[in-house]
């Protein structure tokens, strides 16, 4: 055995933040080592200096026991370093093979395709990462294009395969073939440095773990003698709560009223196919789903966002399916998008402009066509304060934000207009569990206040911890209706496959044994 | 329509085509590898004036061939310079280097040549008609009586699409246009390989503007380009950045322009057809026939963090 790769001391500056301070880590043959942290922490920063992306301000990398010093990627490529980026380094419109292979083509002068083409072949067919050598990389789904990825790494011989976030943008069945792939290459000998700041994804995959927060290296533990809790105390550096306790229910009357509802996408194939419900004051309804599966189409249609075929939208005893977007808003619902950046905010704008985005037709932000600033910027300021928007500067752009802030100016907006109903579509998405903790609590203190909340979300847990009842769709079809507190996992996951057969059983308790809190 | 059947038609498409087919591909050259150029015209304009002057001073239009070239070399570098190591703004740039060719030729003509241009005696490059394709219809028509740069021009083409497309250097120039940070990553040097691009580009827009002088004239015209260089860059989003599109987009605009010449003096209003390629072009630009995508990260500088 003994250490593959040792990291001692290892710093680095970036003007005005220490991103890594006084790193250690080690990492064995054939382990798959988990580095933990909250988004900043310096996971990428330390990947990207024993990459060669970066240079080290002090410290010491070894490898194998020798000391290495990385100009560049191509140093570290050479020395048998393979990393997947967090962000695809993939060009779309060329093949899988032209990708795999590109800086290290065969060839002389002519470049042999054929000859790529085939190595690509063996060579997924050696680490069992099955993907068609001639495909255009832009027509793969974001699995087969890390498996690209992967692929590239190994062409060049890696010895060691660095993974940053790898799940952050796959399906739950990608992330369970990527847990498979990475198993397989553990057990061929293959050292993996699997970045990560989800604690499942870690206690499922991981045989150490070590966590990093605000730069620092805080602790390097055994997977298998930990808990989820710990790992995530330590993450964040203080007691936090992994599922809040949730008041009593005190359910109101029936709010919204969703009719044998049928949506279609705009290649007019149907997405949402004859969905009946009902979401009452004072309850989350959550509904669970795998991606892909109508129920984003669904709360856009409900938002107004799409077109409803067939069937009705009724809330508050009034039937909305025909009413533009603004005029469901006037009633009273409040819309929080999935993708906060694209539909959520305006990035270039400031907090006061994005706050006052639903209302700047109405006074006080605008008379007489006139928009005044100054009532803008008081109102601004007064949400900031509310809700705890960090750090709390009105003028500075949405885009300087953090994810979890930027979701809590969104959530300021639509919750100060005192809506009776709240959609939140993925509202933790990309988070930390110290911002997830308090948008949780946010949506729960909703509801204790009346409002009706429909939350759908990829998340399992999220959906289990904060909804009252569960709505389950699958292939646009809502399969059931059950209720949270008696439900389990398993129960759900099954009805999540639209299958009620032992093969949808096994492929999920798998998964869910995993994950599964202690 | 026995007009179709006119060999000068034909000729004349071709013969349009070439100072279009030139720069376009020039153009797809540099674009490939990520540097916008609206250099064309400017580009051309240069490496006109430089053959005739050179074809003049030394008695060799093949030596004025090379001058332009060298000439279109040189202005693409430090376009390439200006683009690439200082990361300006290519629009901008394109029209510095269109507006410079358009004064420092104009400029040199008369210093250099005085009021009455360039001498008559300048020697021209050369036309052959090849008996072989002569005699073989439709084809023949073609190639009747063309500049030996015709043929060079396809010669060209045919290089072009294998460079770009079954070397290992053109597999690196398009990765560098689509997604520089992913081929950087992997070790390859994508100023180096957007310079080559650029400058590629700007020897072949140069041959075009050579072809203009010394091809089919032996004389040098202030602006005698005439917006070449304009419709070239339609011609290369036309061809969807690619060196035969290119040339099928030129050989389209090359038609129209030739129609309407043969069609002068019939009830045929001449001046619709001559207008169809800039229709065209305005059509291809917007994307209403056959979109065109550029290459991903066409225009946009790449800084070097490290
Ligand atoms: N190139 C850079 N320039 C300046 N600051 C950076 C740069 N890269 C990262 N940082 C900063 O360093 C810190 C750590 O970032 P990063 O390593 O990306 O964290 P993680 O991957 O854990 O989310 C953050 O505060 C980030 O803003
Ligand atoms: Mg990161």
């Amino acid at each position: 055995m003994g250490d593959f790769l040792s990291v001692t001391e290892l710093t680095k500056a970036f003007p005005g933040v220490l991103a890594n301070d006084h790193i250690n880590l080690t990492l064995h043959r054939g382990e798959v080592h988990a580095i933990l942290g909250e988004n900043g922490a310096g996971k990428s920063t330390l990947m990207k200096l024993i990459y060669g992306l970066y240079e080290p301000d002090s410290g010491e990398i070894l490898l194998e026991g020798n000391p290495v010093h990385f100009h560049s990627p191509r140093d570290a490529i050479h020395a048998g370093i393979g990393m997947v980026h967090q962000h695809f380094m993939l060009i779309p419109a060329l093949t899988v093979a032209d990708n795999v292979v590109l800086g290290d083509e065969p060839g002389h002068i002519r470049y042999d395709r054929k000859q790529a083409e085939e190595k690509v072949r063996s060579l997924s067919n050696q680490y069992k990462l099955t993907v068609d050598a001639t495909a255009k990389v832009g027509d793969l789904s974001v699995g087969l294009q890390q498996r690209v990825e992967i692929l590239k790494a190994f062409y060049r011989k890696a010895k060691l395969l660095i993974l940053d976030e790898p799940t952050a943008l796959l399906t739950p069945q990608e992330t369970e073939e990527l847990f498979s792939i990475i198993r397989h290459l553990r057990d061929e000998g293959i050292p993996i440095l699997f970045i990560s700041h989800k604690l499942d994804e870690v206690r499922a995959v991981a045989n150490r773990v070590t966590v990093m927060r605000a730069g620092k290296t805080v602790a390097t533990l055994s997977v298998a003698g930990t808990t989820s809790q710990q790992l995530a105390n330590l993450m964040v550096g203080r007691d936090v709560v992994l599922r809040i306790e949730k008041q009593p229910q005190q359910r109101g009357s029936v709010l919204l009223d969703i009719r044998n509802l049928e949506v279609q996408d705009k290649d007019k194939h149907p997405r949402v196919r004859g969905v009946s419900f009902q979401v009452h004051a004072g309850e989350v309804f959550g509904l669970a789903g795998i991606d892909g599966n109508g129920q984003f189409e669904l709360v856009d249609a409900i938002a107004g966002l799409l077109n409803v075929f067939r069937g009705s939208v009724w809330f508050d005893g009034q039937n909305i399916t025909r009413l533009s977007p603004g005029a469901r808003t006037a009633t009273g619902i409040a819309y929080v998008p999935q993708d906060r950046q694209v539909e959520g905010l305006v990035l270039n704008f400031d907090l006061v402009e994005n706050l006052m985005l639903r209302d700047f037709r109405r006074r006080p932000f605008s008379r007489n066509g006139w928009l005044s600033r100054q009532a803008a910027v008081k109102y601004a300021n007064d949400l900031i304060q509310r809700f705890d928007i960090r750090p709390p500067d009105a003028l500075r752009k949405a885009a300087d934000l953090s994810g979890g802030n930027q979701q809590k100016v969104i959530l300021a907006r639509e919750v100060a207009r005192d809506p009776k109903l709240l959609i939140v579509a993925q509202p933790t998405r990309g988070l930390d569990v110290g911002a997830i903790e308090g948008i949780h609590r946010q949506l729960l203190h909703l509801r204790d206040l009346g409002k009706a909340i429909l939350l759908v979300s990829l998340e399992l847990d999220e959906i289990m911890s904060l909804s009252d009842r569960i709505g389950v769709i699958h292939s646009g079809v809502l399969q059931d209706i059950v209720d949270a507190k008696t439900v389990t996992r398993e129960k759900i996951g099954l009805l999540m496959t639209g299958s009620r057969s032992d093969e949808g059983a096994r492929i999920l308790s798998s998964d869910i044994q995993e994950v599964r809190k202690p | 329509m026995s007009i179709l059947t006119n060999p000068q038609l034909w000729a004349g498409t071709l013969s349009l085509a070439t100072p279009l087919a030139l720069p376009a591909i020039g153009g797809t050259f540099s674009e490939r590898t990520g540097v916008v150029n609206i250099a064309m015209e400017g580009i051309m304009l240069i490496g006109a004036f430089f053959a005739v002057s050179f074809s003049y001073w030394t008695g060799s239009p093949w030596l004025g061939l090379l001058a332009a070239m060298a000439a279109g070399a040189l202005i693409a570098w430090i376009f390439a310079w200006a683009a690439i190591r200082l990361a300006s703004n290519q629009v901008v740039l394109g029209m510095a280097v269109n507006i410079f060719g358009a004064g420092i030729t104009a400029f040199l003509l008369n210093t250099i040549f005085g009021y009455n241009g360039t001498p008559p005696s300048t020697a021209s490059l050369p036309t052959i008609t090849i008996p072989a394709i002569k005699s073989i219809p439709v084809l023949g028509w073609f190639f009747y009586q063309q500049n030996v740069l015709v043929y060079l021009m396809l010669v060209l083409v045919m290089a072009s699409h294998w460079l770009l497309f079954h070397t290992r250097l053109g597999l690196r120039m398009r990765a560098v246009g689509e997604n520089p940070l992913a081929a950087d990553t992997l070790g390859l040097n994508v100023w180096r390989l957007r310079y080559t691009g650029v400058i590629i580009g700007g020897v072949l827009s140069a041959i075009g503007g050579a072809y203009l002088s010394i091809g089919i004239l032996n004389s040098f015209d202030v602006n005698m380009t005439d917006g070449r260089g304009y419709i070239a860059l339609a011609a290369m989003i036309f061809g969807k950045w690619t060196p035969f599109g290119s040339l099928g987009a030129a050989l389209l605009f090359g038609f129209a322009s030739s129609l309407s010449t043969a069609l002068q003096g019939n009830a045929i209003p001449t001046d619709l057809i001559a207008m169809l390629p800039y229709a065209l072009t305005v059509l291809a630009l917007a994307g209403v026939i056959g979109k065109s995508v550029a290459p991903a990260a066409d225009g946009i500088p790449y800084k070097l963090d490290r």
